[in-house]
């Protein structure tokens, strides 16, 4: 039953963004592309040019390697930004959650219409990665869309748990923290641009525990291989439990903090 | 320049009075002392992931015919490209919420401090902040061995200057912004010049198009702190400095004349 | 017209007005918030400024507190013209804006401090004052406390506290009690005469006519840009009003003939939206008149004139409107 209360939710979110939708898409397609010339080819030529580098990167080229984890890397960057100001926007400054709290939708029915819309979000920002896959033809296949639904999870997986933090805060105090220690430190460590084995031996846990890292991997198997069985499934499994614990955990947070 | 013109014989005064908006932020950032101490962290990871997973990868590259390391290569310019994206983000966003929000620039006008003041008081304020945070960045470069030269020390004033460039010419646009979503343009022009000012590949791979990378303001600033870093004095850092300088002085003319309309009117 | 101008004139022209005036003008692109005034402030004095919203008494307190350059026409404060003796002049003036612009960054005394500090004040000297400043606002229990959960009354006693941290001599005041509780409202009009009493000189507008008439030695009436009368408070009520006013609640009805019953006894009749005013010089005599005419109010009350019934006349509009 608590479906259509959660599509309006999910409707109040779009319509905030509604009058910027040019500029979003716009950006959404040509940063994933700049960035893809800028570090793909760019340093791509400084790596294709080792005679040792192809070992390390398991036959790849350069671009290969790198354009399927930034589908990774913008649905985390994309779910862990949703989560922590606009969230507590919608607690604080806007209220637009206290607002929902005295009509008919439930809490429980925010969080579902909030998923949605991170899923919208999410799908929005990984459309330029995935048209930059197209268009390169060394990373064209049909793994390309699989890979691209695959990405939401990944953000979810930040999004969910993040936004069950959110809900405890009072203010924003904790954001950059998030960003500083958590979220930058994946996106250059989590092995999107280069294999975890560079890390020490006793950094490696890190990467196998939190979801980016499974998430690089799923995406950039899928679209150029090589894809075993056994290996993806403990992926997609780490991503789903970090997806499950953290819709849980909403659920909780959000009703104390909108019923109080 | 008319803006700067016309404050010049008053610039003792000016100064002081401009010292009082940084005075404000520091009241502001007391509290909030912890994220200016963890801002320290950023240029340790970054450096680390260029040490451990680029310099792995790559090793090493011909500059100008002679072969450097990867990491003392890249180094520099992330230092360029940090100065960049602090005084970007102060003179912006921060500057526009309190603009438009917090109508903080409003009362200060009620007071003696002029709107020239006002905008040098902030950018002053951009380029404390910008200082700290180079001298934290040198501390993780010369800490991680990525220094082989002294004269790395004059990395910090140049990025100071980087700072004060952008931090001007972002306060320019700024006064020109609408509403929020305008601020989504900004990566658009900074994320561009963070990958293609020679900054992770040296400008020689760009062949035909250097003149282009030539163009974007952080070529230079990026430049300046790579001669600082490896030591080797050339002509080309007077050009790099005059860039950077006539870019300070144009951004703050604008910001001076635009907030003053902006606000009295 | 000419006469409410000349009684603007300063009663003592062997000291130099604090506030001098001269036709001067606000233009917003092509609209007018301004349009041409003259008035003096002598030093010493309380300056009122009446009229219904829109009419350009923010925009001249503006100007005034020389922020917003004039359009056209002079302006002199102190003897110093705001295009160039700017900062000079804000130096010796305390401003109270209509919205409070409070540093929300800041707390209720650092609030306080880094304005003293705009002024060029000592850090001791900062700390002093704004001490003394809360407690004369009655607010040195929230001294440590952030802005933003202050209540509205509060704010505003806070930005009037804050307007006098560099001891103006000349303190505009832009709806100072706008918000207030009636008891706070008469605290704040104490600490006003205080300051009067200590030579300050007092600008403000407001659309509360008991505050004028509390507060002004002098005051004028604004509309659409323009000042429609001028004058003391007893003086612009003997000149624009009768001595009484009858205030009736009628039947739709009877609302017509209203002027023909009471006949020369109402010199006007206002006919506003749930009342009916007569102003006349004897309110009882005319309502008498009425019920011998066969009209029975709803309601009926027989006052004094008031400064109320100046605005009434002069902007053909309510105070509130
Ligand atoms: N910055 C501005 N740009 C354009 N128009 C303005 C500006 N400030 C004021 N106005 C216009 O000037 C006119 C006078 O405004 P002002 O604020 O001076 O009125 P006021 O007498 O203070 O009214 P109130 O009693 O509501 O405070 C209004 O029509 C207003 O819309
Ligand atoms: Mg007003």
């Amino acid at each position: 039953m608590s479906t259509p209360f959660a599509i309006r939710v999910w409707e109040g979110q779009l319509m905030t963004v509604w009058r910027a939708w040019r500029t979003a898409v716009a950006l959404s397609l040509t940063q994933p592309i700049i960035f893809l010339l800028g570090m793909g080819l760019g340093v791509g030529s400084l790596v294709d040019g080792r005679n040792d580098a192809a070992a390390s990167l398991g036959g790849l080229s350069y671009l290969q390697y790198l354009a399927p984890a930034l589908l990774a890397t913008a649905a985390m960057t994309a779910g862990s930004f949703e989560a922590t100001y606009p969230v507590l926007d919608g607690f604080k400054w806007r209220r637009t959650f206290d607002a929902v709290a005295v009509t008919p939708i439930a809490p429980r029915s925010v969080v579902n219409g909030l998923f949605l819309w991170w899923t919208t979000r999410i799908v929005i920002g990984s459309v330029g990665v995935g048209a930059a896959l197209v268009i390169i033809p060394s990373t064209r296949g049909w793994g390309v869309p699989v890979a691209m639904a695959m990405s939401v999870p990944v953000g979810l997986a930040f999004a969910a748990p993040l936004a069950a933090w959110t809900a405890t805060r009072e203010d924003e105090t904790s954001f950059p923290p998030i960003q500083r220690f958590i979220i930058t430190p994946l996106f250059l460590f989590g092995g999107a641009f280069y294999p975890i084995e560079s890390l020490p031996l006793a950094l490696r846990p890190i990467a196998w525990v939190t979801p980016l890292w499974h998430g690089v991997q799923l995406c950039r198997d899928l679209t150029v291989g090589p894809l075993t069985l056994g290996a993806t499934l403990v992926h997609i499994a780490v991503v789903l439990a970090w997806v499950a614990a953290g819709y849980l955990a909403c659920q909780i947070t959000f009703a104390r903090r909108i019923q109080r | 320049m008319n803006a700067l013109v016309r404050v010049m014989p008053a610039l003792p005064g000016t100064l002081r009075r401009s010292s009082r908006m940084v005075e404000r932020s520091v009241m502001v950032y007391r509290r909030t002392w912890m994220i200016i101490v963890s801002g320290f962290f950023e240029p340790l990871f970054y450096l680390l992931s260029i040490r451990i997973g680029f310099g792995a990868l790559i090793g090493e590259v011909t500059v100008d015919g002679s072969l450097i390391d990867y990491a003392e290569f890249v180094a520099p310019a992330l230092m360029a490209s940090a100065a960049m994206n602090g005084a970007v983000y102060d003179s912006t966003m921060n500057i526009f919420y309190k603009l438009k929000h917090a109508k903080l620039y409003e009362t200060v006008l009620a007071t003696p401090l002029s709107p020239t003041e006002v905008a040098a008081g902030e950018i002053l304020w951009a380029l404390t902040r910008g200082l700290l945070y180079s001298i934290a960045f040198l501390i993780c470069i010369v800490a991680l061995g990525m220094a082989s030269s002294g004269w790395i020390l004059l990395a910090v004033p140049a990025c100071v200057l980087i700072g004060f460039a952008f931090a001007a010419m972002g306060m320019a646009v700024t006064t020109y912004m609408r509403g929020w979503s305008d601020f989504e343009f900004i990566p658009a022009a900074t994320l561009p010049m963070f990958l293609f000012s020679a900054t992770f590949y040296p400008i020689s791979s760009y062949g035909g198009w250097a003149w282009a990378v030539q163009i974007s303001p952080l070529y230079h600033g990026a430049a300046l702190v790579r001669a600082a870093a490896l030591g080797d004095a050339s002509w080309g850092i007077v050009g790099h400095v005059t860039y950077l300088v006539v870019m300070a002085g144009v951004g703050l003319a604008i910001a001076g004349r635009r907030l003053g309309t902006l606000l009295r009117a | 017209m000419a006469s409410a101008i000349a009684s603007l004139a300063v009663p003592d022209p062997s000291h130099p007005p604090v506030i001098a005036a001269r036709s001067i003008t606000k233009r917003f692109g092509d609209f007018e918030a301004v349009r041409g005034i003259d008035f003096d402030v002598a030093r010493g004095e309380c300056f009122g400024f009446l009229g219904p919203n829109g009419a350009g008494k923010s925009s001249l307190m503006r100007m005034v507190s020389s922020v917003s350059p004039v359009t056209s026409g002079e302006l002199h404060i102190f003897g110093m013209d705001p295009a160039t003796n700017g900062p000079a002049i804000r130096a010796r003036m305390g401003v109270v804006p209509q919205t409070d612009n409070l540093d929300q960054e800041l707390t209720v005394e650092e609030n306080l401090v880094i304005y003293g500090r705009y002024f060029d004040l000592a850090r001791s000297q900062c700390r002093d004052r704004a001490r003394e400043l809360l407690d004369f606002v009655k607010l040195a229990d929230r001294a440590g406390s952030r802005v933003e959960p202050l209540s509205g009354g509060m704010k505003r006693r806070l930005t009037i506290a804050r307007s006098l941290m560099n001891r103006p001599e000349l303190l505009l005041l832009d709806e100072p009690t706008t918000g207030l509780d009636p008891q706070a409202r008469h605290v704040l009009w104490e600490r006003l005469y205080q300051l009067k009493e200590q030579g300050v000189t007092l600008v403000l507008t407001t659309h509360y006519m008991d505050e004028a008439e509390q507060l002004c030695d002098r005051l004028v009436v604004m509309d659409h840009g323009l000042i429609v009368a001028g004058g003391t408070p007893r003086g612009l009520i003997d000149e624009h009003a009768t001595r009484e006013v009858l205030e009736l609640r009628l039947a739709a009805s009877d609302r017509s003939g209203v002027a023909q019953h009471i006949g020369d006894l109402a010199v006007r009749v206002e006919d506003l939206p749930d009342r009916v005013l007569v102003y006349t010089p004897d309110g009882d005599e005319a309502l008498a008149r009425l019920r011998a005419a066969g009209v029975h109010p709803l309601g009926s009350l027989v006052r004094r004139s008031s400064l109320e019934d100046v605005f009434l006349r002069l902007t053909g509009r309510t105070l509130t409107d």
